[in-house]
């Protein structure tokens, strides 16, 4: 695990709305780090601050404490401008509506080279003309396409165009805010293969956001589960998946409906009840229980957690 | 579970169309479907296959430019498709079929108390004033699982989260004392800790109430919990029609294969997920044959001529594909599916 490259660092983020009485914090001490080539899950219910981590890396949102650091770099507060030309190109994000996120009054020819005009990233008109049919043959439209409007679309293609207008700036990061969760079930599967088959190919890292459980198993290798504004879980997919610790988790997981009705029927749903922690007495930190996965407890609940972890494996 | 085998509700040889800028849209191709009693049915396909017109159509609540051009439903020995007026649907809607929506950030008035958005429904629906109507109300807001009732009377919809909302949702529609109670979608707009508890509230009160509820959806994940039957639908068609462990794991026609197989839970990581290719038909032109068949690995020369009849599986169970014919040639269902399948049959009993 070790010997791979950190590609971005967060650090201690904190990310607080509004001031005085009205003030809310959105994202309350949050760290980890995402490897080169991986794709890294972000799960937790609405209202948790899955998105508003993803916006705070993109610059959407400002940051009130802590830092993010691209290859070592930092990219939030005063930053040069080369530097800032260079992220915003390097990082680039894909929406959940693809009804919404479209300029329905631009062409798709408009709408995908509008990032490499404001970049310059082309030498003549011809050259992106060219950046944009292999941005479209990418994603698996016709170049033809680039002429039409978005209305002309289905949500599948439309989501595809998102994809292209992300690609053609050459990104190496992509903060993917839940690509599919207004798709079609037949149109999710094609999505999730492209987004898979991307990342082959141009050796791209993602940042997946989403709040259902079973893609996100499906196509990440490491997750973090989200909760309240700090992360509660972090581990390796697989092993989150198969071995829980955190009581938040392991009702989320409970939660997902499985598609068998017989294992449906049998499960218990667990329910997470926060007045189970006693933080006001021991404050929790976040800690690596074992090799890659860590949880936020304190010292009393660590103890617990170890033992049933040791339960599990015996079994 | 009771299952007794008496319809309430069937659908014969329905058609529904609808006229858009001066083109006519066929949104249901002849389909017949039974309603029985006291289950939970299931209706499955992606958005455009009809699902929520056909539900709509139950409660005549097709838009404008829809019309049912052929076939019945008949509902207490009263075809429902020759319905004109809006009287004649008011004495069904509500009172017999109730819905509970999708989206409870807009199905309810933010202008009005919650409690007197039942209440509402209870004097319109159970010919009750004043302080019955009052208790009554309170007492649907326990059954929907909310505490505190007389204080939450009083509030207004933006008091509410979204799972409380889609409680009050689902009070409303029992205020009318319905017998089939229709969900469209009701927890896709949840979380998934929010969505199981609002599943298990619906099963509870199917049971209390004695409903019969359907459940139009497309996740897979909700079906397997719900529903004693499936049916699954495709641009317009019912195509396969069964008990919910029948569809699951003894699935017949390739688009059942294809929607199953498609599921993140049934891919490996690292390899490719089974899609399916292309995109549903257009559904302004005539669909001949099966209308499956263009992005159908399976496709036979018949399927792109003749539409499928329902061949007969077991009782319960009816596909619509050529595959089933005598005649076709055996095909074995996806590789990703058949592990899948061996699982479910390894369940010698009904869930």
């Amino acid at each position: 695990m070790s010997h791979k490259e950190v590609l971005l660092e967060v650090k201690n983020l904190k990310v607080v709305f509004g001031k005085g009485k009205n003030k809310f914090i959105a994202i309350d001490d949050v760290s980890f780090d995402i490897f080169k080539g991986e794709t890294f899950g972000l799960v937790g219910e609405s209202g948790s601050g899955k998105t508003t981590i993803g916006r705070a890396i993109m610059r959407i949102n400002e940051v009130t404490e802590g830092q993010i650091l691209y290859h070592g770099k930092k990219v939030n507060g005063k930053i040069s401008k080369e530097w800032d030309r260079e992220i915003t190109q390097k990082i680039q994000m894909i929406f959940q509506d693809p009804m919404a996120s479209l300029n329905e009054r631009a062409k798709v020819d408009y709408i995908i080279s509008e990032g490499l005009m404001n970049t310059k990233n082309f030498k003549n008109e011809a050259d992106r003309e060219q950046k944009v049919r292999n941005a479209l043959l990418n994603v698996g439209l016709l170049p033809e396409f680039s002429s039409r409007f978005p209305h002309e679309f289905s949500g599948g293609q439309r989501q595809r165009i998102g994809i292209a207008r992300a690609l053609v700036m050459e990104p190496e990061f992509i903060i993917a805010d839940e690509p599919i969760s207004a798709l079609d079930v037949s149109i999710r599967a094609q999505v999730l293969n492209l987004l898979a088959n991307l990342q082959q190919q141009n050796d791209l890292t993602y940042l997946f956001i989403a709040h259902d459980l079973s893609v996100v198993r499906f196509i990440t290798d490491r997750t973090a589960v989200i909760y309240k504004g700090k992360i509660v879980e972090l581990a390796e997919t697989e092993k989150l998946f198969s071995n829980p610790i955190h009581p938040y988790t392991r009702a989320l997981l409970s939660a997902v409906p499985e598609p068998n009705p017989y294992k449906e029927r049998d499960k218990v749903v667990e329910f997470y009840d926060p007045s189970q922690h006693r933080y006001d007495i021991q404050p929790p930190s976040f800690i690596e229980m074992e090799e890659g996965h860590f949880v936020l407890a304190n010292e009393e609940e660590l103890e617990r957690y170890r033992t049933s972890l040791k339960m599990e494996v015996s079994k | 579970m009771i299952q007794t085998k008496s319809p309430i509700l069937t659908i014969q040889n329905l058609v529904i169309k609808f006229t858009l800028r001066g083109r006519v849209l066929t949104a249901i191709r002849t389909i017949s479907l039974d309603l029985y009693k006291g289950e939970s049915l299931a209706i499955v396909g992606e958005s455009g296959s009809g699902k929520s017109v056909l539900m709509k159509s139950i409660m005549g609540l097709l838009d404008k430019n829809g019309y049912i051009d052929q076939g019945k439903i008949i509902y207490n020995d009263r075809d429902l498709a020759q319905f004109k007026t809006e009287q004649e649907w008011l004495s069904i809607r509500g009172k017999e079929v109730a819905m509970v929506t999708q989206d409870p950030m807009t199905s309810l008035n933010p202008l009005k108390t919650i409690g007197k958005q039942i209440e509402e429904c209870v004097v319109l629906h159970q010919n009750v004033k004043g302080k019955a109507a009052y208790e009554e109300t309170l007492k649907l807001l326990k059954d929907v699982g909310i505490h505190d009732v007389e204080k939450r009377y009083k509030q207004y919809p933006h008091e509410f989260s979204g799972g409380m909302r889609q409680r009050i949702v689902i009070a409303i529609a029992l205020a009318c004392k319905p017998k089939i109670l229709i969900c469209d979608e009701p927890t896709t707009a949840l979380d998934v800790t929010i969505q199981a508890q609002i599943l298990q509230l619906l099963k509870n009160l199917q049971q209390k109430y004695g409903l019969t509820t359907v459940y139009i959806t497309h996740d897979l994940g909700v079906v397997a919990k719900v529903a004693d039957r499936i049916a699954v639908m495709y641009a317009g068609d019912v195509i396969e029609v069964g008990k919910t462990h029948e569809i699951f794991f003894n699935g017949k026609h390739p688009y059942t294969w294809a929607l199953i197989s498609s599921l993140p839970q049934l891919g490996s990581k690292g390899e490719q997920l089974y899609s399916i290719k292309g995109t549903p038909p257009n559904l302004f032109q005539e669909i001949k044959g099966d209308a499956f068949a263009p992005r159908n690995q399976y496709a036979l020369k018949i399927d792109f001529v003749e539409r499928p009849p329902f061949f007969q599986v077991s009782d319960t169970h009816y596909a619509r594909t050529w595959l089933l014919d005598p005649l076709a040639p055996k095909v074995e269902p996806p590789e990703a599916l058949q592990a899948f399948f061996e699982e479910g049959r390894r369940y010698a009993y009904e869930p």
